[in-house]
């Protein structure tokens, strides 16, 4: 049985293929205007890379932001879900995910199997989600890649007192003008962000094992002062992109068995 | 399942909080919610509970009237009519 | 009996001279980093302008975010509190004061004595601030003064759903990019502090008469948005920006 998981974000669109709980192939596209399109394209690069053709799925279930516009999906189902689900297939020891992406932050806890036991979520304000990162690298002039880098350096960290990233940016305006080491002001500034997203992880609960996901997983800086609020080292995934597909294929495999097994009760 | 419906921002928590696994669908709070908050649906997992609606989740904390000073002053709010003591409210 | 009020704001400081009665002179100074400095030189301009001099004063009080500070004053009071004195003071049948200021936002609820009765205030989260609006406009490169104006030229709001100021900001980017004319833009952007102006006040009640208050009282364009959202008309006094100042005067003269 081979079933398709489709992830489409606001960035970027994934399929993962399945064959009996074995990953056969997947793809990563960028997110075009059109999230039908990227459904396509991503399932079809998978389908090449897979050597398959679009009639061996049996099942399709598309996540994320962009789910319900995936014309041949047969089911849909929250990112939440799916992403918990998906983690659990990787590491299946893991009971707590942080999902930190450029627009929202995730805290979820999951039990034994990967279902999902309490989630938050946050994407309605800009400090506690990779938003906060973008807007201290431009006023700090740095490239958003280097400020973990560069605030490891910081032997102490600045104060940035305020929870909304607005104001935030005027602290670290004036921060600049009195000429505090830009190392120092990053280490305030990712205290700030790892402070709101402990926050969000408590509102959950913190259980072993915890595993960070999403964009912000790369920034060094944010994971080291998360990690010390946690007093817990995280797992990091290599492919933390496709975790949401993963769980969709998954939730896909599921779900085609009980369709099948109905259809057989129907006919007997 | 328990699910925080709402979000944090600089002046606070806002967060419904919905304990799905204690939640029979019955309705009544959905019902009882003057601000039309609530609504059912059928979860991830194939149960039909109660939900914040879409539109309301980016600013419940507006929307809805939380239990204090707001609803809290009506005898009936969605709180009140549950038997399952499912919902709860951050602030 | 001549005192002052003195409302040392987060980006401006104001002050009102007050005999009895009579409003002898106000001032408004863009507050630098020392509060107390700015305090004095907002207040000596002040009496300049109405010559007299600073011994004359016989009480006074401070109000606003950084009233604490403020070392040559005798007592000093909530924003809330002045704001509703003053508005009260202004408008005998207010009943609901909106205060939008620069970096905060608040809603007072009055009896008919002009005694506080509820208050629901934000100065921790940008959104439905002052600021939000400064953030737009130099996202659209229009004055500040001109963006009330312009948006009431709109043809078709344009729809900003974020009320996050940063989120909003790339909002606004990509309705630029998009090509949407600039006046439904910042139509929509009013629409969006309004809509979390009602949100707070929800959570107090809204009673006629409003009185608006405030540096964004100034802006014609969020009076519409705000009268459209809430079903009412709102009252502005002709200085909007002193009226804390002027309620902490008010707080002076009754002092003694
Ligand atoms: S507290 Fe009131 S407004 Fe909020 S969800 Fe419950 S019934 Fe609705
Ligand atoms: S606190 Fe600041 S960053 Fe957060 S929602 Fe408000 S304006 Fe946006």
């Amino acid at each position: 049985m081979i079933v398709a998981g489709v992830d489409i974000g606001s960035l970027s669109g994934e399929t993962v293929l399945m064959r009996d709980g074995e990953i056969l192939s997947y793809s990563i596209v960028r997110t075009g205007a059109d999230s039908a399109k990227t459904a396509e394209k991503a399932t079809d690069e998978a389908l090449d890379n897979a050597s398959i053709s679009f009639g061996d799925i049996e099942y399709t279930v598309a996540t994320g932001y962009g789910r319900v516009i995936v014309p041949f999906a047969d089911k849909n189902i929250t990112e939440i879900s799916c992403h918990a689900r998906g983690a659990n297939y990787l590491f299946p020891t893991v009971r707590t995910i942080l999902d930190m992406g450029g627009q929202d932050c995730k805290a979820i806890k999951c039990n034994d199997v990967g279902k999902v036991t309490n989630f938050a979520m946050n994407d309605k304000c800009a400090a506690g989600t990779g938003r906060f990162c973008d807007v201290m690298a431009e006023v700090l002039d740095e490239p958003l890649e280097d400020i973990g880098r560069i605030s490891l350096e910081a032997e102490r960290d600045a104060m940035v007192s305020s929870a909304c990233a607005v104001f935030a940016k005027s602290e670290v305006v004036s921060l600049l003008r009195k000429g505090t080491p830009k190392s120092e002001i990053l280490s305030g500034v990712h205290e700030a962000i790892a402070t709101r997203v402990f926050a969000l992880l408590q509102r959950v609960g913190i259980e072993a094992d915890f595993v960070i996901t999403g964009g912000i997983a790369k920034n060094i800086g944010v994971v080291r002062k998360v990690a010390e609020k946690v007093g817990m080292n995280p797992l990091i995934s290599d492919e933390p992109q496709i975790v949401g597909a993963i769980g969709a294929a998954l939730f896909a495999e599921e779900l085609c068995k009980k369709a099948k097994h109905k259809d057989r009760s129907k006919s007997q | 399942m328990i699910v925080n419906y709402g979000y944090t921002d600089g002046s606070g928590d806002y967060y419904i909080v919905i304990d799905t696994d204690k939640c029979d669908g019955c309705g009544k709070c959905v019902d009882a919610c003057p601000q039309n908050v609530l609504e059912l649906a059928e979860d991830d997992y194939g149960d039909i509970v109660v939900r914040v609606r879409d539109e309301v989740k980016s600013k419940v904390g507006y929307v809805c009237l939380g239990f204090n000073p707001g609803c809290s002053k009506n005898e009936v709010n969605c709180r009140s009519v549950c038997e399952h003591d499912v919902i709860s409210h951050t602030w | 009996m001549i005192v002052a009020g003195i409302d040392v704001g987060s980006l401006s400081t104001k002050v009102v001279l007050l005999e009895d009665d009579r409003i002898l002179a106000a001032n408004i100074l863009t507050t630098g980093e020392e509060g107390v400095v700015m305090a004095r030189k907002a207040t000596d301009e002040a009496l300049r302008k109405a010559n007299i001099s600073f011994d004359q004063l016989e009480y006074i009080v401070t109000t606003g975010y950084g009233r604490k500070s403020i070392s040559f004053a005798k007592e000093s009071k909530s924003e809330m509190m002045c704001h509703a004195k003053g508005a009260y003071w202004l408008f005998p049948s207010a009943r609901t004061v909106i205060d939008i200021g620069a970096e905060s936002s608040k809603i007072i609820r009055l009896n008919k004595n002009g005694v506080v009765e509820d208050f629901v205030g934000n100065d921790k989260c940008a959104a439905g601030t002052g600021i939000f609006l400064d953030t737009m406009a130099k996202a659209l490169e229009v004055s500040i003064e001109e963006v009330g104006e312009l948006s009431l030229k709109h043809k078709e709001k344009a729809m900003i759903s974020s009320m996050c100021a940063v989120f909003a900001e790339s909002e606004v980017v990509s309705h630029v990019h998009r090509g949407t004319p600039r006046n439904d833009i910042l139509a929509g952007i009013h629409d969006s502090i309004a809509e979390r102006i009602f949100g707070m006040s929800n959570r107090v009640g809204i009673m006629d008469d409003v009185v608006m208050t405030g540096g964004v009282a100034k802006n014609i364009g969020m009076i519409k948005a705000l009268e459209e959202k809430l079903g009412t008309i709102l009252h502005v006094p002709e200085h909007p920006r002193v009226v804390g100042a002027l309620g902490a005067a008010l707080v002076a003269r009754d002092s003694k």
